[in-house]
């Protein structure tokens, strides 16, 4: 293995602690929803993307059918495939090693890999199994003590956690703000998702910002 | 021990974990010719920015489907600042959850 870049390696682990933290939250809100402590471990090992484990446990502690969680989950979680394809050409890997990199496709692995661009393909690929694997530990483990009865902690408001999740997506994203494009489409987004979110589903505000990428890539390539 | 498969908890776990994986795999397994265009490269580089944005701001600003301005919002605020002045990562996002703590515990 190659040295791994100190600046690569502490962003990773920022964003790990930060996140993975949060899954004390996800622990408590699972175990209060009716979840087993075992079903909601399983959820974070095995669905291993935060939005979607919060989303099905919403909806089947509010009382929904096991199919509209399904669903919903599903909807936020198909992002992870355009994901993929970003970071696809970047990790080129094959097998074994593309099963353990799709699971770890998620926000964060990708944010990361995405921040660490600049400083070249190596760094971006090491951003990205660093942050994946980092948050698989840490969010697995948080999982299980909030699902284990923390849930004097699992108020993630009283800890600065639902502020802090934000600013970490923020921090990552702002040093890929280079164009104008850039900024007018992270803008756009932002407003699109917002002026959507009281009329649809979760999931489907942010997914469809990816429509918003598609319209500024093609104008940037018209323009060139 | 057994479990139901048919058990509402259970289905949800087994059925959210597998949609979960085959759409994360979906991304990597796209034939890398179908990428190669440079205007499919470059709108595959505009959407985690749009989709990482909006979840910034649907994190920030809404809650159960309604838009709300709270504590988040300062600390996402004082997060700005803190990339405007060129603050370390770990600072951006301590000073968010401090600020945002702190109101929270003040209301």
């Amino acid at each position: 293995m190659s040295r791994v870049n100190r600046a690569t390696a502490a962003q990773s682990l920022s964003v790990s602690l930060t996140v993975g933290a949060y899954g004390i939250a996800f622990g408590a809100a699972s175990v209060a929803a009716g979840f087993s402590v075992l079903q909601s471990c399983l959820l974070s090992l095995l669905t291993f993307t935060g939005a979607s484990q919060f989303a099905v446990v919403g909806v089947l502690g509010a009382g929904g059918s096991a199919l509209s969680g399904i669903a919903t989950a599903t909807l936020l979680g198909v992002r992870n495939t355009l994901y993929g394809l970003r970071m696809a050409p970047v990790l080129n890997v094959k097998g074994l090693r593309r099963i353990f990199a799709a699971h770890i496709t998620i926000d964060e692995s990708t944010g990361v890999a995405l921040s660490q661009e600049h400083l070249g393909a190596k760094e971006a690929r090491q951003g990205f199994w660093l942050t994946g694997i980092g948050v698989f530990i840490f969010w697995n483990i948080f999982t299980l003590a909030g699902a284990l009865g923390a849930q004097a902690m699992g108020n993630p408001a009283a800890w600065g956690l639902d502020a802090a999740v934000p600013a970490a997506f923020l921090g990552l994203l702002w040093p890929r703000l280079i164009s104008k494009t850039d900024r007018a489409l992270a803008v756009a987004a932002c407003a699109l998702a917002l002026a959507m979110t009281p009329y649809f589903v979760p999931g489907v505000p942010i997914i469809s910002t990816a429509l918003l990428a598609v319209f500024f890539g093609l104008r940037a390539s018209l323009w060139r | 021990m057994e479990i139901n498969l048919l058990d509402p908890f259970w289905l949800a776990v087994i059925g959210t974990s597998l949609f979960a994986f085959i759409l994360k795999y979906l991304g990597h397994s796209v034939p890398k010719r179908w990428l190669s265009h440079p205007r499919i490269l470059k709108i595959n580089s505009l959407i985690p920015i749009a989709l990482l944005s909006a979840l910034v701001a649907v994190q920030s600003f809404t809650k159960d489907s309604r838009l709300i301005a709270d504590q988040r919002m300062a600390g996402v605020g004082v997060a700005i600042v803190a990339l405007i002045l060129r603050a370390p990562f770990p600072v951006v996002v301590l000073s968010a959850a401090a600020t945002s703590a702190a109101l929270f515990h003040i209301q």
